[in-house]
């Protein structure tokens, strides 16, 4: 597999990454420099390993109650624009997906 | 043409996928309150901010009632669970992925009854799989001039994301199969399943085929609806939008649709830029979620009776309601429990029914109350049903006395008391009431004891008026006619 | 532990403050601390003389790697995105310092979010090695690693993703240790990569490294990482007169290749030696997987940093530059805000995370991964107690002199299994080539931290003045 200028351009529209043309380049460059040194891993027999170790310890769980854990700073000392108590963004199109987890 | 014309032609495939906010006090990785309506970001911590070096924490009762819905459905709980991070930028995504679960979600395979095949057999919706994630935060886009607003108070509330099969042949089986949902988790009380409040969202999948087609054709998603019967429609209007199309020889893009309910339609929502590849990973911030078969069995066994057993129980129990009354008496789990609490107070099952449905509900109509917290308790009512039956008050009485006791309380022996509402049964006041009568239309009177047998009606009539009503007209027809040819 | 020898928390803070000073240790000087709290640090000190705190580390100054939070001083992570940002809540590892006596003086420089082994990749300029100022003091915890070695603190805490404290550790000539993953909690280091990333302690003496970690050391209900089990005294081994007896150490024959430069493996060979006079028996075992680590390492740390690194949005926190609509404000602020090398991290990591090269790269790393970490528990499981190996390949390199990525990533290659298998390593001073230290490294099974500490302690009085000559 080798990475193509498109293939970095999408990344870095994925990772909201601006790059200038030359540092794109480079980026191909590198990951492919980088990418090559990956494919010591393909020949590796991982038939039937997981992806974690099957005997990890699973996740402790939280009582469902208060206090949260409080700012010893209000929002507004580390926000760069807050207004109303909101926090502001570039105006988005309204036809946008507004939000809510899908 | 509609949605129900192109059926002729073609058939329409729409799966659902719901998203209901479980009832936590906090949210489902932090100890932020979940309360609905506080100042914008006020209730956010250091974890729900993402703030940089906060990690989350997987809140109990989020698990157990997760769980519970999952069991409710009829699913497969997993012994094991991994949450996952969908990775996508958004506002009010403060951390740039959504936690959920991606390949080993919390639940699979299970249904929802939506009715009685021809054969008899129960006719349900599949569901794929139960899932646990956290909610996204709100943008206000009309707030300020030129900026979105974003608060934040949302972020990191509980959910569990319901996938259906796509087995929904029309969109009042839609509405069928959402109703059987809604019915279920408020009998389970995992959530308040309100639509208004947000706590239940709906996104339909919809695709057309031509009939008999063997694939399924290409699919689109229709988001921002906000009424079941706002489902209903967006199915429909997407459906016929699609075989429009594709009678046309179109062809349909993959995409999302937002549902205009006052344009009455749908339009492609402008996607957000590159974020069709979520990149979705094991989150490495929480272990496995471990859910032991006990604690499972123990869930189960706890969870209330449902819709669908309540409904078999009465029908077997109470042969006398029509199926009518059961499907009432079965669409909240309140109203369920009042009827039986009634039934046993009054001995009674169809006249509780018929109380129930029609005194009780109306009122609560004109209130705007729920069953829940109906003043009236269903002992007190149920005294009132007795004193009916065994003829101490009349229905005319008792349905004044009702009136009372939903206003002011009290009981209704004393009510009636009170309002001089018993039936009058005592042959000395009935026969003074008759003498009084007598005296008062001697002609009448006269006439009647010569013979005139059609004027009994019109004597009754005035001993009635005399007693206010409470006189027992059996005993007054037995009175008066012991004085005929006298 | 003495606080510097002197007798009250003022003198003790008043000292480091003034060594500081001293050794230049500004952004104008060696750079190794980006803020220092002279009167912050000064009050605490009198607070804890008024009321003579009692705690472990009553009046001991520490710094802190600028990646964990802290309520005064900013929290940065070498990084430009973070300039001026001051945590409105503070790391566990922290409070525990402070409540045992501590008093935090400076926040140390570092490669920006930990993404390096030299300290060059810093926002705010490249660190230099106080036993060598024109050379790298490793990285990323170069900033703390430099406070110990120059005499400010004897206690600094750094962090670890694949090595950044015992690298370091080793190319300045001090003691650096990460104990087993899930050991101290995460909550407050600024995420790396979450399932590699260990909060780390620098001390001067191996008994500083184990005062420090005992303190910090503990679950904490809000890591759901951190692993509820009782902490062993780690100092305990320090006294104990035949510490090594029966004790089988392993050499593992991957971290001895061909190619090593030969006056690091005979500074080696010699401190085996010293094991061996105290009693141990060494035994030359394998893990074969370690040649794939660092490509395991690349992929996995890249991938979870790209996911981690995504919240940098300049909507809450950070730096913010205004562009064209919601896109252009994220890809402005992101692009000038992130440096070279966490672009490039972030690049690859979505990259091998992406539609059609998840089972290819990252799932396939993290199998490999799994694998790396059986070698670990089927040495352990042979009757081999402990690991000695050299902490790194090479000792601290000229200022510039790595300028190909991969090669900067190599100077991992004999810590970063330990991060992939979560188990706990330590580096001590055993002597040093050319006048530049060279770092032992002891790596033991999963919480056996006070075993693996009773190895160094013994080793250090064994080596004495060697360790450093
Ligand atoms: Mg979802
Ligand atoms: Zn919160």
């Amino acid at each position: 597999m080798s990475v193509s200028l498109d293939d970095v351009r999408h990344v870095a529209l994925l990772a909201r990454v601006g790059l200038t043309d030359e540092r794109a380049a480079a980026l191909v460059a590198e990951l492919n420099t980088i990418l090559q040194h990956m494919d010591v891993l393909s020949p590796v027999d991982t038939t039937g390993v997981e992806l974690a170790p099957s005997d990890a310890a699973p996740t402790v769980l939280r009582a469902d109650e208060g206090p949260a854990i409080p700012l010893a700073r209000p929002r507004e000392s580390f926000a760069p624009k807050m207004r109303d108590g909101f926090f502001l963004v570039p105006r988005l199109d309204t036809h946008e997906d507004a939000g809510g987890a899908s | 043409m509609t949605g129900a014309a192109w059926s002729e032609k073609y058939d329409l495939v729409v799966g659902l996928e719901v998203h209901v906010q479980l009832s936590t006090n906090t949210k489902l990785f932090c100890r932020c309150s979940t309360d609905f309506g506080a100042a914008p970001n006020a209730n956010t911590c250091p974890v729900c901010l993402a703030l940089p070096g906060t990690l989350p924490v997987l809140n109990a009762t989020a698990v157990e009632l997760a769980v519970a819905a999952a069991l409710a459905l009829e699913c497969d709980v997993q012994p094991v669970s991994v949450f996952a991070r969908k990775n996508y930028f958004y506002p009010d995504l403060p951390k740039g992925y959504q936690i959920s679960q991606f390949d080993r979600p919390l639940a699979l395979a299970g249904r929802v009854a939506v009715g009685t095949k021809p054969d008899g057999s129960t006719h349900s919706i599949g569901i794929t799989r139960v899932h646990m994630e956290e909610d996204a935060g709100k943008s206000v886009h009309d707030r300020f001039p030129g900026a979105s607003a974003v608060d934040l108070n949302r972020s990191g509330v509980p959910l569990i994301e319901i996938v259906s099969e796509p087995d929904i042949r029309t969109s009042a089986e839609a509405d069928m199969y959402l109703r059987g949902l809604k019915e279920i988790l408020e009998y389970t009380g995992v959530s308040d399943v309100s639509m208004e409040k947000g706590s239940l969202r709906v996104d339909a999948n919809v695709s057309a085929r031509l009939h008999g087609a063997p694939a399924l054709g290409t699919k689109t998603e229709v988001k921002n609806v906000n009424s079941f019967s706002g489902v209903m429609r967006a199915i429909d209007v997407e459906f016929a939008r699609q075989c429009a199309l594709l009678d046309a020889g179109g062809t349909i893009q993959q995409q999302t649709m937002l549902w205009d309910a006052d344009a009455n339609e749908v339009r492609p929502a402008r996607s957000k830029e590159g974020s069709h590849d979520y990149r979705y990973f094991p989150e490495p911030d929480l272990p496995p979620l471990v859910v032991s078969t006990d604690r499972i069995e123990l869930i189960r066994i706890s969870l209330p009776e449902l819709p669908a057993a309540r409904r078999d129980r009465y029908r077997r129990s109470h042969t006398d309601l029509t199926a009518y009354d059961v499907d009432v008496l079965t669409t909240a789990r309140a109203i369920g429990d009042y009827f039986e609490a009634l039934t046993a107070a009054s001995g009674d099952a169809k006249t509780s029914a018929n109380w129930l449905m029609g005194e009780v509900l109306a009122s609560l109509k004109d209130t705007g109350g729920t069953v829940a917290d109906f003043p009236v308790a269903p002992a007190a009512l149920g005294e009132l049903l007795s004193i009916v039956k065994d003829g101490t008050v009349s229905n005319s009485a008792a349905k004044k006395v009702f009136a009372i006791m939903v206003m002011d309380g009290g009981t209704p022996r004393a009510i009636a008391e009170r309002e001089g509402l018993f039936k009058i049964t005592d042959d000395s006041a009935l026969l003074r009431w008759i003498d009084d009568v007598f005296r008062d239309h001697p002609d009448e009177a006269a006439r009647f004891v010569d013979g005139e047998r059609r004027l009994q009606g019109v004597l009754v009539g005035h001993v009635m008026k005399k007693s206010r009503g409470s006189a027992d007209p059996k005993r007054v027809n037995q009175l008066l006619a012991a004085r005929l040819g006298t | 532990m003495t606080n510097g020898g002197s007798s009250t928390a003022t003198d003790a803070v008043s000292a480091s403050l003034a060594r500081a000073r001293e050794v230049g240790a500004g952004r104008d000087g060696l750079n190794i601390l980006l803020y220092q709290d002279a009167d912050g640090a000064l009050a605490e000190a009198a607070r804890h003389d008024t009321v003579s705190s009692t705690g472990p580390l009553a009046g001991v100054p520490v710094v802190i790697k600028d990646n964990i939070a802290t309520l005064r001083m900013p929290t940065s992570c070498g990084s430009k995105i973070l300039e001026g940002y001051v945590s409105p809540y503070e790391a566990t590892a922290v409070t525990r310092l402070r409540e045992a006596g501590a008093v935090v003086v400076a926040k140390s420089n570092m490669d920006e979010f930990a993404m390096g082994s030299s300290t060059e990749n810093s926002a705010f300029g490249p660190a230099r090695n106080p036993i060598a100022p024109d050379r790298v003091p490793g990285g990323s915890s170069g900033g703390s690693a430099g406070a110990v070695a120059s005499g400010i603190v004897r206690i600094a805490l750094g962090s670890e993703t694949g090595g950044s404290v015992r690298q370091p550790a080793a190319f300045c000539g001090i003691v650096g240790v990460k104990p087993t993953y899930g050991r101290v909690s995460r909550y407050g280091l600024v995420a790396f990569a979450s399932s590699l990333d260990h909060i780390g302690v620098f001390g001067a003496t191996v008994d500083d490294a184990a005062l420090g970690l005992e303190t910090i050391a503990g679950h904490d209900a809000n890591d759901a990482t951190s692993v509820n089990r009782p902490v062993e005294n780690f100092r305990a081994g320090r006294l104990s007169a035949s510490p090594l007896k029966g004790v089988v150490v392993g050499k593992p024959v991957e971290y001895f290749p061909s190619d090593l430069d030969p006056k690091i493996a005979e500074r080696c060979n010699t401190a085996i030696d010293e094991l061996q006079r105290l009693g141990a028996e060494v035994r030359e075992v394998s893990l074969p997987h370690t040649r794939l680590a660092i490509e395991v390492y690349y992929i996995v740390a890249p991938a979870e940093a790209s996911s981690n690194l995504a919240r940098f949005d300049g909507v809450r926190y950070g730096l913010r530059i205004e562009g064209d609509g919601l896109r252009g404000m994220y890809e402005a602020t992101r692009s000038s805000g992130f440096g070279p090398e966490v672009t490039r991290r972030i690049i690859l990591g979505t990259y091998v995370l992406s539609a059609g090269y998840y089972d290819a790269y990252y799932r396939k790393a993290m199998q490999v991964r799994q694998l790396i970490s059986r070698d670990f528990a089927n040495v352990f499981a042979s009757g081999v107690d402990l690991l000695f190996t050299p902490t790194t390949p090479t000792t601290a390199f000229p200022l510039g002199a790595k300028s190909d990525p991969y090669e900067m990533y190599l100077s991992d290659i004999f810590t970063c299994t330990a991060n992939l298998a979560g188990v706990p390593a330590m580096s001590q001073p055993i002597g040093r080539v050319d006048g530049l230290p060279v770092g032992g490294q002891f790596i033991a099974p999963h919480f056996h931290e006070a075993g693996m500490f009773r190895a160094a302690y013994a080793l250090e009085r064994a080596l004495g003045p060697r360790a450093s000559q």
